[in-house]
């Protein structure tokens, strides 16, 4: 399998990502620069965190624009297999991929740390090889992540079933302290309508092996892995 | 062609979640300045365009902010539009 992961200047998560594929096995990852116009022949792609851009403007606002965007943008639309995470989801939103936005954490703080997150829908390529409500610990970093919709666009979501992650607590519950951002409807993670981008802000490659403190995150990749071998056979 | 300044005010649509405003807000009282109901923070991007007219500048620019300067679902942007003297120190 092969997984473009795309690094634009600012980026800072593309190692991360690409030794999570490593490390978690069958993929094999390759690095995609913003100016290249092509992705070649691959089977998924991950837009990794950072700050693409310096985020000026807008975090991901400027990031769209790359060269490369253009053949991301056409991948999708064509059903391929696409995650953005903290800085990616930011780009999908801005590029139009996504609906919504992520606005300042109403705290105005930066967070970093590690959150618990519920996986509400298994029905997606990244998210099948979880249980429906199942609970992972899995770190957040960013000042950006508090999304925001409106309500049309958010019930949308919610009715079909579109929200893949939720902030909660430790036990699974959607207490207002456990929403480190702000985000409306707790929400920590999409898909677009076909169900073949997410966009997600906590950050699973950092939650692959133990020595990282959490090995919650690996599903998202063994979820990937199970659907392009599904899509292959 | 003549140029035009056109100054972009990019604010959070009304409604909206704005907690940097919030925080502006919040220490203005503490200053003691009480009478000020809301406060909100946004952007100003000056830009320096060449145009036919006014009308063309303000065209194109609407257009750089819908693709660009501004993101539709969670900002408003108006503009401000001035023609720019014409250079007269011979730099041409």
């Amino acid at each position: 399998m092969k997984v473009a992961v795309i690094t634009f200047p600012g980026s800072n998560c593309d190692y991360d990502c690409y030794q999570a594929l490593k490390t978690l096995g069958g993929f094999e990852p390759e690095f995609r620069w913003h100016r290249d116009e092509k992705l070649g022949d691959v089977d998924a792609v991950l837009l990794p965190g950072g700050f693409s851009y310096g985020d000026y403007l807008r975090s991901g606002a400027i990031a769209r624009f790359s060269p490369i965007m253009e053949a991301v943008v056409e991948f999708a639309r064509s059903g391929g297999p696409v995650a953005g995470i903290c800085n990616g989801f930011q780009i999908l939103c801005e590029s139009g991929l996504l609906p919504g936005a992520l606005l300042p954490n109403e705290s105005l703080l930066f967070r970093s740390y590690d959150v618990h997150i519920r996986v509400e829908t298994v029905k997606t390529p990244f998210t099948s090889a979880y249980e429906r409500h199942q609970v992972l610990r899995i770190p957040i970093a960013h000042g950006d992540g508090n999304f925001h919709a409106d309500e049309e666009t958010l019930a949308e979501l919610e009715g079909d079933d579109r929200i893949v992650f939720r902030y909660v607590d430790a036990d699974g519950s959607l207490t207002p302290e456990a929403n480190p951002n702000g985000s409306a409807h707790h929400i920590a993670g999409i898909v677009n309508a076909s169900r073949n981008v997410l966009g997600m802000m906590p950050h699973p490659e950092r939650a692959v092996e133990p020595v990282l403190g959490s090995t919650d995150g690996a599903g998202l990749f063994t979820s990937l892995r199970r659907h392009l071998e599904g899509a292959m056979a | 062609m003549s140029r035009f300044d056109v100054e972009v005010r990019i604010k959070p649509r009304p409604g909206l979640l704005d907690p940097q405003g919030k925080a502006v807000h919040h220490a203005l009282e503490s200053l003691g300045y009480d009478g000020v109901s809301e406060a909100k923070v946004g952007r100003l991007i000056a830009l320096t365009v060449e145009a036919g007219s006014e009308s063309d500048a303000r065209d194109r620019v609407e257009e750089m902010c819908r693709k660009l300067l501004a993101n539709p679902v969670t900002e408003d942007f108006s503009l401000r539009i001035t023609e720019a003297p014409t250079a007269t120190d011979g730099d041409g």
